[in-house]
């Protein structure tokens, strides 16, 4: 029988349930009657609407799977650092300093990331103002073009190859008696020079050369000459009632801009109903920023400054019953008597600076100045000034020692003379004699292509260090961010070659301080000093050295001026407001800075005055071919008011080769038209000539192409007299005439404001004033915007078609010969009065105006959007919803003041649009509390809403209503003169209110009755000259 | 309709037609094939609107920097552009419905094809405001319907929430009016087809038209129902449009005067371009018979009384700017005249004021080709006056400081052409498809204004 095997015990026991089951396929029923029969039609089963919803979730869940959703790689904090709250940022103080300017500094991190650098309001130097550049640093750590690793011979290298090769090349030069030269720009570091000290050690035949790239050697060699003493004075602008200036950019680029323009405009602002400021005379030959806000700037040639110094000299003398010395004669001898009876008049408390970097020169502004009792009282040598230290004949000498093959090892430490240098060719030429070539650049710059080996600097914000930028003045660096390349500070390095004891730099400074020079300061020692210290970021210390006397020779002085020769054109070179000596050349948001004055961006150019274009039948745009000596460069021309005759004014920091893709190839190289004489680089000559090329005109990329007011109330003027009769001088109200006789705009209103819940502002009702006196036009706030509110930056192209983003902007207007009074006097017709008024003066005088939005509460913008996009908050805000913007741009027509923006491409991740947008270190630097703008929106200043709202919510935290000062827009936390005032109009004691009850407030374009939120102080100039007086030559 | 009418009033239709003949000659462009003429018309059409389109696609994909505008003037050719067309309009409703409430029976040789080029205008001017747009793919916010994006709601004292509202319903009433009349005409062309394809879409769109007199009573009160409707739109549409410019701020812009003179021109810009294309239609159709020279007369009438008020508007724009003495005004007039743009607003002036002063001669009213020239110089004088108005008005403000200008680049120069393209490719295929002629309004005057009437009076007399 066949084997029998059974399913189960139940086939077995032939169980009757078994059988009636055994021919079924599946054991159990499946309900499929329940689903797709009958009983699925009936009501207690699953009804179709049921089925309805599970296939409505099947497909909605299919499209979701099929949608690919983001995958963003987020790793959570393991070990959460210590007091870091995702959201919150964290400040830190440091310094800036980067061989040209100095400021103390806080940085504001976001997650680990600095983001935003302002000024340290602790520091009695900058207290809290910071410049363009200072701003704009932060972008220089993000920067993609900064290198990656040490590189030797081109190719990249560990670290300890490269050190231990550099040291042994040391090594060998050290035994061969070669010289070993560190190249550096200046070091107001008192521990970075304690590092060099133990490396000139290590090697006894290595020297540090200090080389600025627009040095200031001229006023050292002259101190040392009058006063025994190798100085860069300090100069207090605050103490000055007469401020005289030949051709120094004092408020701009001459030695410490931002410490002066606060000194300045503090002199200047007529709070409180005060009633005196200072008089500040310019004498120079390009329009500077420093001269745009002079009370009276008289035209002088470059070539003419030394007699014109002389003659001031005379005039002074001879008040003072000194000898005189012979002078030759100026444009301006006139000005110059009346300008010596006003210092005269202000014995000890006026101030004569130069910009000239000529020692004989500035011999004679330091005798005048001695004459006048000033040194001790506005200028001093004691409390002397660290910020320039170049010394023009070392680097003469350098060369010499590299020609005749003496030096084996040359390393460049923040400095790129094959760039800067003037007669790069001799200096490349010279470098190719030295065997060892090591840059410290943190990029490819100029020179460290030309090097073996480039070990890459970190940058500040990467660092520890200090600074003394003035005697006994100091203040720490220190790092807010991880390194983000693989580089190395180059004092470390230094401490590394050298084989110091100590060769992490931050052990070095803590011991240089603790136990080094400072150990004798009260409490130094001790680890909370230090770190108090390091919080606030700033120390201050007595200085006991008395004020040295006056030894110079004057007459020595005066032949060497007089024995100059002159003719032909004048060349002035000069620095901007944003790229400066150039070093930051590939930061785009200082390229797409303004020039204050001339309000390009993106290039240099030969700016000339109008009167002589005509003369040369050049118009601006212009291809011309400049020559002096044997250099000759090529670039358009600008037509610049103001300017004196005969002189081509070129600024320098342009047409970099090796900066970056941002600043590579803008504009051209102004360096090599600097020429040595009388032991110092001169940033003038003589003797130039120009002649026209037949190239295709060139579009200078601008963002003001109109220049004057037409004879519009736009900046309200008057004089310090007018203005002492009547502090209304200036501010006359617009009235219109009506039924009830003459009434001001706001009693004509149309809008039932009643009806607007709301519009009372119930809590808050911010605001800003901005003090037209004390703006200087420089533009750190726009720098300092673009870096608060992720502005992006469109380039040069964009810019030819008026397309900048800034958000806020400043205006620059000249004066013209007509206006509308004269236009009657002389019955000329208003058709021919517009055309006149087109035309700048050939000597104006300049007004500077800031203009962000407004925040009209009877806003024109918000009533005609059609979807309602642009709105106003309880609290007075005019404000932008991006997402619902369908940009019709019908807001921005209807807005008189123009400041709204859009977004015509996408500018960010754009190829088109190659900067800091478009990498991911460059993304770095956004702020994350301020959405980056799609294309086809609206944008416009909101009055840093993001930091309002971080206030309040602090404030509500707090319990307590938001404290006047608490919350600060950028560009007024920013600007170095303290020109912008935000607040709350209803807290009534706040500095707002107070600012804004000044009979010299005024709304821009009151007469329209758009009630701005922002008002505007009338600017007082300290003439004795009508308003709008532009008849002078 | 009566049949009596004076002998004095001109011959409408001439060339002694029958009730046959007018069939016979409007449906022969339908029934046959097209001559190379209009092939060729239709190639450069179709290229110009190839081009329109590369140039939307490049536009939107790319973003509203491939135009010329700034940070000063917002708005430039795209505007000027959507004013003219929507200006083009007007004459095919004021046609069909001001002139039929007036009775004038001239209007009915012309209507359809008037009506046909309101619609088509009304398309290009609308793509002008979809592409104006900085992000075109949310067009229809400003439309207010139910959403769920937070309850977001238009602003309805935006004049360009006003334009959404006058621009759609314009759109849609001209539509229904334009098709309503085609419904006769079209069960006209059905009833005569030799084809399955023309009977079955004929079929179609004469939606069942029996021509009873049930059919004819209901045809004839929603046609005055119709005309009714759209009389306000003459006014409104342009009114509104002007109140784009007229509410806001800008010197130039704000002014009263504005939806008057802004219809006026309209008006004047609308007839000028009936003219263009109906002397062309006339002669490629073989229709002289029935637009004669006493329509191209009567409009030349409309267009110089319309040109004379938009001059008169022009002269009115100065004395005010004078007369306010508003410092902003004064300026931006001064500005227009003798300006960096002077050379538009004198093109301007000589184009729509100086050139329609020429029609007070009747030899010259009379003469198709002086018609045909003045027609285009008119128009190209109304896109000046846009153009003039907005960006002269824009680009010098307030502040003298945000003073710029305005260069056209290839793009905005194409979307203009294309819209050119845009425009006649639909208009072109209007004169193959469609009735060009209202044949069966028509046929009710044909034994009062017909030739052969009026011989039959004169015989009498």
């Amino acid at each position: 029988m066949e084997k029998r095997y059974w399913k189960g015990v139940e086939e077995l026991r032939n169980d009757a349930e078994f059988v009636r089951l055994k021919n079924n396929e599946f054991f159990e029923e499946i309900p499929v009657d329940e689903v797709l029969g009958k009983k699925a039609e009936s009501k207690d089963a699953t009804p179709r609407r049921d089925f309805l919803k599970f296939l409505g979730f099947g497909v909605a869940a299919a499209s979701m799977a099929a949608c690919e959703a983001p995958v963003r790689k987020t790793i959570p904090y393991l070990i959460s650092p210590e007091n870091l709250v995702p959201g919150i940022p964290n400040y830190y103080a440091s310094t800036f300093f980067d061989g040209h300017d100095y400021a103390s500094i806080v940085v504001k991190t976001r997650e680990g990331r600095p983001i935003k650098v302002d000024g340290n309001e602790l520091s009695p130097l900058t207290k809290g103002g910071a410049n363009a550049r200072v701003q704009a640093s932060v972008l220089d750590l993000y920067d993609s073009e900064r290198i990656k690793g040490p590189i030797a011979k081109g190719k990249a290298a560990s670290w300890d190859t490269v050190n231990k090769e550099i040291k042994d090349k040391l090594a060998s030069a050290n035994t061969k008696q070669a010289k070993i030269r560190i190249v550096s720009s200046t070091i107001i570091s008192p521990t970075t020079k304690k590092a060099i000290e133990s490396f000139t050690t290590k090697y006894p035949t290595a020297k540090l050369v200090t080389y600025d790239a627009m040095s200031q050697y001229g006023i050292i060699k002259a101190h040392q000459l009058a006063f025994g003493k190798a100085a860069l004075p300090n100069y207090s602008f605050d103490k000055a009632d007469v401020i005289v200036s030949f051709g120094a950019d004092f408020l701009n680029n001459w030695i410490a801009p931002i410490e002066y323009s606060r000194q300045y405009a503090q002199t200047r602002k007529l709070d409180d109903g005060k009633k005196t400021m200072s008089k500040h005379i310019q004498f120079e030959a390009a329009l500077s920023l420093t001269g745009s806000n002079a009370d009276n700037r008289y035209k002088l040639k470059a070539s003419q400054t030394g007699n014109a110094l002389l003659s001031l000299y005379n005039a002074v003398a001879s008040k003072a019953g000194a000898a005189t010395v012979s002078a030759g004669k100026t444009d301006a001898d006139a000005a110059i008597n009346s300008t010596a009876n006003d210092l005269w008049n202000a014995k000890g408390k006026s101030l004569v600076v130069c910009g000239s970097n000529n020692a004989n020169d500035q011999l004679i502004v330091a005798a005048i100045n001695n004459m006048l009792g000033n040194y001790g009282a506005t200028i001093s040598i004691a409390r002397h000034s660290n910020v320039r230290q170049g010394n023009d004949e070392a680097m003469a000498e350098l060369l010499r020692e590299m020609n005749a093959g003496e030096v084996g090892v040359v390393i460049f430490y923040n400095a790129n003379p094959l760039y800067n240098y003037p007669d790069s060719t001799a200096f490349t030429s010279a470098l190719n004699k030295v065997e060892v070539k090591i840059s410290l650049s943190d990029r490819n710059d100029e020179t460290a292509v030309k090097c073996d080996y480039i070990c890459p600097d970190s940058h500040y914000l990467e660092s520890w260090n200090d600074a003394e930028p003035v005697r006994n003045m100091f203040s720490l660096v220190q790092p807010t961010i991880q390194k983000l390349f693989d580089t190395k500070q180059s004092q470390e390095l230094f401490l590394l070659w050298s084989e110091a004891a100590v060769t992490d730099y931050h052990e070095f400074l803590m011991q240089n301080w603790r136990q080094g020079f400072l150990a004798t300061a009260t409490g130094m020692a001790s680890i909370p000093a230090w770190e108090k210290v390091l919080q606030e970021g700033v120390w201050n210390g007595e200085v006991t050295e008395s004020e040295p006397a006056f030894v110079g020779n004057v007459n020595d002085a005066a032949s060497a001026i007089a024995a100059r020769k002159s003719g032909g054109l004048d060349i002035v070179v000069y620095e901007k407001a944003g790229i400066g000596n150039g070093r930051h050349a590939n930061n785009p948001w200082l390229q797409e800075l303004p020039d204050p004055v001339s309000k390009i961006c993106w290039d240099n150019y030969f700016a000339i005055a109008p009167s002589m274009a005509k003369e040369k039948g050049l118009v601006q745009g212009n291809i011309i071919e400049v020559k002096s000596g044997n250099v000759t460069l090529k670039g358009p021309v600008l037509l610049q008011p103001g300017q004196a005759k005969d002189t081509i004014a070129v600024a320098a920091g342009y047409g970099r080769t090796n900066s970056g893709k941002a600043g590579n190839k803008v504009g051209m190289n102004a360096y090599p038209l600097l020429t040595f004489s009388e032991g110092t680089f001169n940033f003038t000559n003589s003797g130039a000539s120009l002649n026209k090329t037949v190239e295709a005109d060139y579009t200078l990329a601008t963002t003001q192409s109109h220049h004057t007011m037409m004879g519009r109330a736009i900046v309200k003027e008057t004089t310090l007299e007018e203005y002492i009769k009547d502090p209304k001088a200036g501010n006359e109200e617009e009235k219109f005439h009506s039924y009830k006789g003459k009434v001001s705009a706001k009693e004509l209103d149309l809008w039932a404001t009643k009806d607007h819940p709301g519009f009372d502002r119930p809590i808050n009702a911010w605001g800003m004033s901005i003090d037209l006196n004390a703006c200087i036009g420089c533009g750190a706030c726009v720098v300092a915007c673009t870096a608060e509110n992720n502005v992006p930056v469109v380039g040069k192209e964009e810019i030819q078609r008026s397309r900048e983003m800034h958000w806020i902007r400043i205006d620059r207007y000249y004066t013209s010969d007509m206006d509308k009074e004269k236009a009657h006097e002389q019955g000329i017709g208003k058709l021919s009065m517009y055309g006149y008024m087109e035309e700048p003066a050939e000597n104006p005088e300049v007004v500077f105006q800031p203009v962000m939005c407004q925040h009209c509460n009877h806003a024109p913008c918000e009533t005609v959007c059609p979807v309602a996009a642009t709105t106003h908050s309880e609290d007075g805000l005019n404000m932008m919803a991006y997402n619902r913007c369908v940009g019709t741009r019908y807001c921005a027509n209807n807005c008189p003041y123009k400041v709204r923006r859009f977004n015509w491409f996408k500018y960010s991740d754009n190829p088109q649009f190659d900067y800091n947008m478009n990498n991911d270190y460059g993304k770095m630097v956004l702020n994350p509390d301020v959405i980056v703008r799609s294309r086809g929106v609206m944008e416009k200043c909101s009055m840093c809403v993001q930091r309002i709202q971080y206030g309040k919510l602090e404030a509500k935290k707090a319990g307590h209503p938001v404290k006047d000062g608490a919350i600060n827009t950028a560009c007024a936390q920013t600007c170095p003169t303290n020109a912008i005032t935000f607040g709350d109009y209803n807290d009534k004691s706040s500095r707002l209110v107070k600012q804004s009850s000044s009979e010299r407030m005024y709304h821009l374009l009151e007469e329209l009755n758009v009630q701005p939120s922002i008002n505007y102080l009338t600017k007082v100039r300290n003439t004795t000259s009508k308003t709008n007086n532009s008849h002078k030559a | 309709m009566s049949n009596v009418e004076s002998p004095l009033r001109p011959t409408l239709i001439e060339g002694d037609k029958t009730l046959h003949d007018i069939t016979e000659d409007v449906c022969r462009p339908i029934e046959s094939k097209p001559n190379k003429y209009w092939w060729m018309v239709f190639s450069v059409a179709c290229a110009a609107l190839l081009w329109w389109i590369i140039c939307v696609a490049y536009t939107v994909g790319t973003g509203l920097g491939v135009w010329g505008l700034n940070k000063t003037v917002g708005w430039a050719w795209d505007i000027t552009n959507f004013v003219w067309w929507v200006g083009i309009g007007h004459a095919g409703t004021l046609i069909s419905a001001i002139l039929l409430l007036f009775r004038q029976k001239w209007r009915l040789s012309i209507n359809r094809s008037a009506e046909a080029m309101t619609i088509f205008a009304v398309i290009c001017a609308a793509s002008f405001i979809v592409a104006h747009m900085g992000r075109p793919w949310v067009a229809y916010w400003p439309l207010p319907f139910a959403n769920q994006f937070g309850s977001l709601w238009v602003n309805f004292n935006s004049p360009l929430v006003w334009d959404v509202f006058a621009i759609s319903t314009y759109f849609s009433v001209s539509l229904v009016f334009w098709y309503t009349g085609l419904i006769p005409d079209f069960a006209a062309v059905r009833d005569r087809a030799k084809t399955k394809a023309r009977k079955f879409w004929y079929s179609a769109l004469s939606m069942g038209w029996v021509g009873s007199a049930k059919n004819w009573q209901r045809f004839e009160e929603v046609s005055l129902v119709l005309a009714g409707i759209s009389t306000p739109l003459v006014l409104s549409v342009h009114s509104v449009v002007s109140m784009d410019f007229a509410t806001a701020l800008v010197p130039g812009w704000h002014t009263t005067i504005f939806p008057p003179y802004f219809v006026a021109g309209a008006i004047f810009s609308g007839f000028a371009m009936v003219q263009t294309l109906l002397i062309i239609t006339r002669k490629v159709l073989n229709l002289e018979e029935y637009i004669t020279i006493y329509h191209i007369d009567m409009m030349n009438r409309i267009i110089l009384i319309t040109g004379s008020i938009v001059g008169c508007a022009y002269l009115t724009e100065f004395f005010i700017a004078w007369y306010s003495g508003v410092e902003f005004e004064q300026y931006a007039f001064i500005n227009r005249a003798t300006g960096p743009y002077w050379w538009a607003y004198w093109s301007m002036m000589t184009c729509n004021v100086i050139s329609p002063q020429l029609m007070w001669s009747s030899k010259l009213r009379r003469n198709l080709f002086v018609t045909f020239f003045l027609s285009i110089i008119v128009n190209i004088g109304m896109w000046f006056e846009r153009f003039v108005i907005i960006v002269t008005s824009l680009h010098r403000d307030f502040v003298p400081s945000s003073w710029t200008m305005f260069h056209p680049t290839w793009v905005e120069i194409g979307l203009f052409i294309g819209s050119i393209g845009l425009f006649f490719v639909p208009f072109l295929l209007f004169t193959r498809y469609f009735p060009v002629i209202a044949m069966s309004e028509l046929k009710t005057i044909l034994k009062s204004s017909g030739s052969q009437s009026k011989k039959g009076v004169q015989h009498h007399d």
